[in-house]
């Protein structure tokens, strides 16, 4: 290339084109400003999500040191402290205590029947629910990104049948296909007259909401990757040779985390809810493990005797299902300022 | 009906050595589906039909038509994002019209593309310099003094601050995009740039900043440009020759002096009397086209222009004009009419695009 003189003038005049002459010197605020960074003091300024978001961090770390926990009050969640000591239930059952059998051994009470503590209870279970959910949605997340901008960037036959197999997937009753797909999806893991082991309510809770969990993303994908995929530096980069795997990963996915950040915080909180709902419904993870569904069924027996026993683990949930959507909320928000609801 | 023009073969230029870019009988027809379940295609949208084109290096050819008359169609047909459905495409001797991607890799660096819209056209989560520095990263050009040096020299080059390296799109006014998406096209030092309507999306007081900037590059570094507008104001002070698009269709084509001062075309006509004309003494004949642009898809038989020539018989809808030079024309001045104006009506050259 020889000696390129340098451009114009014509820039210096200013004109419509403002920001021209001025550049070095306006907006210093600005300078090097990613669009993510932007995102993230957008996100800041927003005092529902940051509460939102230390209420979801609290919950995470509870279930993560659960075992430190259980270490310093000295309770762990296996044990049946009602039959070790016999005045902690009475002989029908029920906590001796009033408010369940709230003390200042037994912070959130005594389990009626077996007499386990419910505060480990608690904890335990909310680190089966949050493992499970956390895997659910990472797998989810992959399977949702790899399926959805390939029928977004691919097009024609192959966006033809993962759109069909997603309208499939989507008109079933979710809850009732989930209790239907379980004993498949366990029989097919082990076989029927082995013994079961620990990790396989985890395991097959996780594939089958899997199964059922990547639909959404992959569908929002689609259509992101199909309105980017007619954006001009797509056409830039091919022309200067880029190869499509750079496109999706160079080009594409950049554009993309937005959407697919969003709807894994908001799947994620569903994920919770589903995984209790197969436990309540006695088809997810079975006894010993502790689980939060599970811990609903049973108290829902005690309803009329023991209510203290309902409340911790519902409002636990109700919490951090909530603080998790709110949180999601703000994600998109700070994301996409325009969509103010 | 295109070997009328296969006979008449436009050498359009004062040929100098064999053309940079070669285009004979190119076509690019997109199929119209349509059924339920099952797709079927039942027609197709004729948006390049039969184009005969040179480009020699070094020079500017203008293309301009109304919207949707197949220009950035043929844009993308040249840089080879679009496979032509039919003809040939020669790029320095080497047939690339059916070449995949591996095969043009070679040849990408040397063909490169300046977008219509600056804010679609680069990526808003990369940065100014990862956007510049990216088709020498592709390509695997390792400059002298490293990437970022070269993308600095080359914002220099365009008009921007070289410290701006690390912004992001969004930190930029449309004329300075449009000066990165330049700066872009020159970084694997291409020789032949396809500008699609490079301004058009531009504030009009910009425009003309950008434009002497192209033409500046087009000076100093020896490219050559097909510069795609869709009206004869700004081509006429870019482009050596300018090339005229009907529905798919060159219909005149012509070095810059003839084609501005004795237009054949009807066409032609007016274009060059739809530019805007600040001067209250023009006395010129004002032509105002009546009708719409006839459907792509099923274009008029005959002559394309007929539907909206004031000029039109019975042959002009039977017999397809051929693309040649007529009776009192320069050399490489080619026009497809059968009844075309007389050249001696001409155009005082507007004061709008005189400032440009
Ligand atoms: N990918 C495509 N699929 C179908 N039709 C297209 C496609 N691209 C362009 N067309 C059609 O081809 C014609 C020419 O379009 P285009 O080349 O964009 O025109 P121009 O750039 O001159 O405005 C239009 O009728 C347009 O609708
Ligand atoms: S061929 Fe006939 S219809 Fe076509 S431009 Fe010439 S006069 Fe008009
Ligand atoms: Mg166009």
């Amino acid at each position: 290339m020889t000696n390129p003189t340098k451009a114009p003038e014509a820039d210096e005049l200013g004109t419509a084109d403002t920001l021209a002459p001025t550049d070095a010197a306006s907006a210093p605020v600005f300078r090097g400003l990613s669009p993510g960074k932007l995102m993230w003091r957008r996100f800041l300024r927003d005092r529902t999500g940051v509460v939102s978001a230390a209420i979801v961090l609290l919950f995470i770390l509870i279930a993560v040191c659960a075992p430190l926990i259980s270490m310093i009050y000295g309770k762990d969640p296996g044990t049946h402290y009602g039959q070790e000591d016999v005045t902690l239930l009475t002989d029908s059952g029920l906590p001796t205590g009033p408010n369940g059998g709230i003390s200042a051994d037994f912070w959130f009470g005594v389990e009626p029947g077996l007499g386990r503590d419910v505060f480990m209870q608690l904890i335990y279970g909310m680190r089966t629910s949050l493992f499970i959910a956390f895997l659910t949605s990472v797998l989810t997340t992959a399977l949702g990104v790899m399926i959805g901008i390939a029928a977004g960037y691919l097009g024609g036959k192959i966006d033809y049948f993962i759109g069909r197999v997603i309208d499939i997937l989507m008109s079933f009753p979710s809850q009732i296909f989930l209790i239907a797909t379980m004993p498949i999806v366990v029989s097919l893991l082990v076989a029927s007259n082995e013994s079961q082991p620990v990790w396989l309510p985890f395991v097959s809770v996780t594939i089958v909401l899997t199964l059922l969990g990547w639909m959404g993303l992959a569908r929002i994908l689609r259509a992101t990757t199909l309105s980017l995929r007619e954006r001009e530096f797509i056409e830039a980069a091919k022309v200067t040779g880029a190869s499509p795997l750079r496109i999706i990963f160079k080009e594409l996915l950049p554009n993309l985390w937005t959407p697919i950040l969003v709807q894994s915080t908001l799947a994620l909180p569903a994920f919770v809810t589903a995984e209790a709902g197969l436990s309540y419904l006695g088809v997810g993870v079975g006894e010993p493990t502790p689980d939060w569904g599970r811990m609903i069924a049973l108290a829902a027996d005690y309803l009329r005797t023991d209510v203290t026993f309902l409340l911790f683990p519902g409002l636990a949930m109700v919490l951090f299902v909530l603080a998790f959507n709110l949180l999601g909320d703000s994600v998109r928000d700070a994301f996409d300022p325009k969509t103010k609801r | 009906m295109s070997n009328e023009l296969t006979l008449d073969k436009p050498s359009a230029t004062p040929a100098t050595g064999e053309p940079l870019l070669q285009l004979s009988g190119v076509k690019k027809h997109f199929p119209v589906m349509d059924g339920l379940l099952f797709k079927r295609q039942v027609g197709a949208v004729h948006a390049v039909d039969g184009i005969d084109l040179d480009v020699h290096a070094n020079e500017s050819v203008g293309l301009v038509g109304e919207s949707g008359c197949g220009k950035s169609t043929l844009g993308r047909v040249v840089t080879r994002l679009l496979e032509p459905t039919d003809g040939k495409l020669t790029y320095a001797g080497q047939d690339i019209t059916h070449a995949s991607r591996k095969q043009l890799a070679p040849i990408r660096s040397e063909i490169q593309m300046i977008f219509q819209d600056p804010y679609s056209s680069l990526n808003p989560r990369h940065t100014v310099g990862a956007i510049i520095g990216a088709p020498m990263e592709i390509n695997g050009i390792n400059p002298k003094g490293g990437v970022q040096n070269r993308v600095q020299e080359l914002l220099e080059t365009v008009g921007l601050n070289p410290e701006h390296y690390n912004r992001f799109p969004h930190e930029f006014s449309g004329g300075q995009r449009q000066r990165i998406g330049v700066a872009r096209a020159l970084s694997l030092s291409p020789k032949l740039i396809v500008a699609d309507e490079p301004v058009s999306a531009l504030d009009v007081s910009i425009q003309a900043q950008v434009v002497n900037l192209l033409q500046q590059l087009q000076k100093d570094l020896g490219i050559a440009f097909l510069f795609i507008a869709h009206d004869l104001s700004i081509v006429r002070h870019f482009s050596q020759r300018v090339a005229v698009m009907y529905l798919g269709k060159i219909v005149e084509i012509a070095d810059r002096k003839s084609l501005y001062e004795s237009p054949r075309h009807p066409y032609t006509h007016a274009l060059l009397s739809a530019v805007p004309e600040a001067d209250p003494d023009d006395v010129r004949e004002r032509i105002r086209l009546v009708g719409d642009v006839p459907s792509p898809i099923n274009p008029p038989t005959g002559c394309r222009f007929r539907t909206r020539c004031w000029k039109a018989q019975d042959k002009c809808a039977t017999e397809e004009p051929p693309l040649v030079q007529l009776s009192g024309n320069l050399d490489g001045h080619l026009t497809a009419c059968h009844f075309p104006e007389d050249g001696s009506t001409a155009v005082p050259e507007p004061r709008a695009a005189k400032e440009l």
